[in-house]
């Protein structure tokens, strides 16, 4: 699955295109296909916004909305696209982002396409922090997402305490969290039955993963998170690429293997944490996500630009699925992604296989 | 148990010995988590050389190897690259002074041949100089040196275990190191394909003066390329080091690996030439065992 040489002044041994300076200070490869499925994505983006910000109950123009957007738009245009549609697509939009790239960073450390956040517990973690706010504190939304966030990392950390001593190899850490997630999911069943039935009810809905109602406190807390956690995983991805080749073979290359691993696990960990902290549990996007960018990017890297852009289309795409198409019904935006993204990675490994056959 | 190595007297010396070796290890103690491989351990290895180790299963070549290259940390005793301790290295300046082939890595699936080599450049890359004039260079003369700059689009899956071995190498020859580990290079290979890799590193050796310190399992092939051979045995004690025709005797093998042998000169190059002494016969079970078919006469009517 290879990007041939683009036809330049001379064959290249390596794929992809070259851009440098004259001096040579600054030297780029560029992989031509990886590139074109990024922009591919963003501009799956850029219609799925469109679309959602002018349909629904109330249609506006697209006009009409980028003036909403802008400031100069009218009182109900503005109420509609600033308070109503905006931060839950910004929400959908960098939750899918922060799945998607926790999953990629995982998949790629553990080097297996279960490594992700929802399978090894992290995810199952958040929920047992927001069910013990909710069933034991009776808090507010407010600390239901900080109780998700501290029991998506309390969970990682004592899946690293559990590893010490052993390295952070890869199927090591997919075991491990596959027995944590399990007895996690143990004790958040056991939380419900203590619960009244009206906080059964809440811990439910919470449980469900949900885009609906989402403020732009959601959105402004998972928009920083991504701001800040997305360009350090991208600055790592290089790292993260060598590491993939086996310990021994990254160190011998001049990689510090054991810190890269810690730093990206912690960058994995809080991308996931917080997500689930402003939606609920959103299964399949972490998982599928980084497989799709990854095969349709045709990279030999973890493609982790590319999953992020997945990511948000298919989050952005579910949810506005679950908001037009099934309206009046309230679908849970995780059922959505469940059925998008399972059908397609049924898809993919079918042609795969046929493929290898052949 | 004490090592027989030679660097005794060397006790106080600290980094900075200028006329040593490039590579040396002082007294190491090498161990994974509670299980000690080996101690007391020290190694010269001589500049420009084809330094082979051998010994047998789990005496510690691999371990050692590990440790001069960076990938272990020994317990106690250090291993000095250039003068300096090589642990106040940063990570990236050891990697541009020593290339190591570890026994396994993993290709990325989908990977070419040349994206696979280029990654040997890493440790002279920077965020915004991935891929310079020098770059293009090493690699494509890494890949000249081993004979796969025609495979150079090829998906790294596709390659049989001799091509692949070479792509491995040239990944580490991109590097631009003057010394070179190899830990067991040869394993899974057909014997031709052995002796393939094996000139290979000779040639290297011996054209650039690089520095090649190789792990190997056969004797024979460790007499042929050998210009300084480090014997270890169990315990991780060196048994023997230097030339290979004054270091292999029939007794050391005897010694060290437990096998009865004769030491012949190899035909075709005159180095040692280790046959293993004749194996028992086997009379089914039953018959009697006919008198003057004993294994010494049976080797001697072989080899006379």
């Amino acid at each position: 699955m290879t990007e041939p040489c683009p036809a330049g002044a001379r064959p290249r041994v390596v794929t992809g295109r070259v851009l440098r300076t004259r001096s040579g200070g600054i030297s780029l490869r560029l992989q031509g296909r990886a590139l074109a499925v990024s922009a591919l994505l963003a501009a799956v983006v850029t219609v799925v916004m469109g679309v959602t910000l002018t349909t629904g109950d109330f249609e506006l123009s697209l006009g009409e909305v980028l003036d909403a957007l802008v400031g100069s738009g009218s009182g109900a245009a503005d109420f509609i696209v600033n308070t109503l549609r905006m931060p839950r697509l910004v929400t959908a939009l960098c939750v899918g982002a922060a799945l998607a790239v926790s999953g990629a960073i995982l998949q790629s450390l553990t080097g297996n396409s279960l490594g992700s956040p929802d399978i090894i517990g992290f995810t199952n973690g958040s929920a047992t922090g927001a069910l013990l706010v909710i069933v034991v504190l009776h808090g507010s939304m407010t600390q239901i997402a900080l109780g998700a966030l501290v029991g998506g990392l309390a969970t990682a950390a004592v899946v690293y305490l559990l590893m010490l001593g052993g390295g952070l190899q890869g199927f090591r850490l997919v075991v491990i969290g596959i027995g944590v997630s399990a007895l996690l999911l143990a004790v958040n069943s056991y939380l419900i039955t203590r619960a009244s039935w009206q906080e059964a009810l809440e811990a439910q809905a919470w449980l469900l993963g949900s885009l609906g109602n989402r403020l732009w406190d959601h959105a402004n807390a998972i928009g920083l998170a991504v701001a800040v956690l997305l360009p350090l995983a991208l600055l790592l991805a290089r790292r993260l690429s060598m590491v993939e080749m086996g310990e021994t073979t990254a160190m011998a290359l001049g990689v510090n293997v054991g810190r890269t691993r810690a730093a990206l696990l912690v960058v994995s960990v809080a991308l996931a944490a917080f997500a689930t902290a402003v939606t609920g549990p959103i299964w399949f996007v972490a998982l599928a996500a980084p497989q799709l960018a990854r095969r349709l990017a045709g990279t030999s890297g973890p493609a982790l630009l590319s999953s992020a852009l997945m990511g948000a289309a298919l989050l952005s795409l579910s949810d506005l699925v679950v908001q037009r198409v099934f309206a009046p019904a309230l679908l849970p935006v995780g059922t959505a992604t469940g059925t998008i993204g399972g059908l397609y990675l049924i898809w993919l490994l079918v042609t795969e296989s046929r493929k290898s056959r052949a | 148990m004490t090592g027989t190595t030679q660097t005794t007297g060397t006790s106080g010396t600290d980094a900075g010995r200028r006329g040593g070796p490039r590579l040396r290890a002082e007294d190491l103690t090498l161990s994974y988590d509670q299980r000690t491989v080996a101690e007391g351990l020290g190694v010269d290895i001589p500049d420009h050389s084809f330094t082979v180790i051998i010994g047998p299963n789990a005496c510690g070549k691999s371990t050692l190897l590990k440790a001069l290259a960076r990938m272990l940390k020994p317990r106690s005793g250090k291993v000095y690259l250039d003068g300096a301790a090589i642990a106040s290295y940063r990570s990236r300046e050891v990697a541009r002074r020593l290339g190591l082939l570890p026994q396994s890595s993993t290709a990325p699936g989908g990977i070419t041949v040349g994206d696979l080599v280029a990654r040997g450049r890493y440790p002279h890359q920077r965020l915004l100089k991935q891929w310079s004039a020098e770059d293009e260079t090493a690699v494509t003369e890494a890949m000249r040196q081993t004979g796969v700059l025609e495979l150079a689009d090829r998906p790294v899956d596709d390659l049989s275990g001799g091509q692949r071995q070479r792509v491995w190498l040239s990944m580490v020859l991109a590097q631009q190191t003057s010394i070179l580990l190899l830990d067991e290079p040869t394993t899974y290979l057909d014997i031709a394909h052995q002796v393939e890799v094996l000139d290979l590193c000779a040639k290297l050796h011996a054209r650039k003066g690089h520095t090649v310190v190789a792990v190997l399992h056969d004797l024979n092939q460790a007499c042929r390329y050998a210009t300084h051979l480090i014997v270890m045995k169990p315990g991780g004690t060196v048994a023997a080091e230097g030339d290979p025709s004054t270091v292999m005797t029939a007794e050391l093998v005897q010694d060290v690996f437990g096998l009865p042998c004769r030491i012949i000169d190899d035909p075709e190059t005159g180095t040692p030439l280790m046959i293993p002494a004749a194996p028992q016969r086997h009379e089914p079970a039953g018959t009697p065992a006919r008198a003057g078919a004993s294994p010494a006469t049976a080797m001697a009517a072989e080899t006379s």
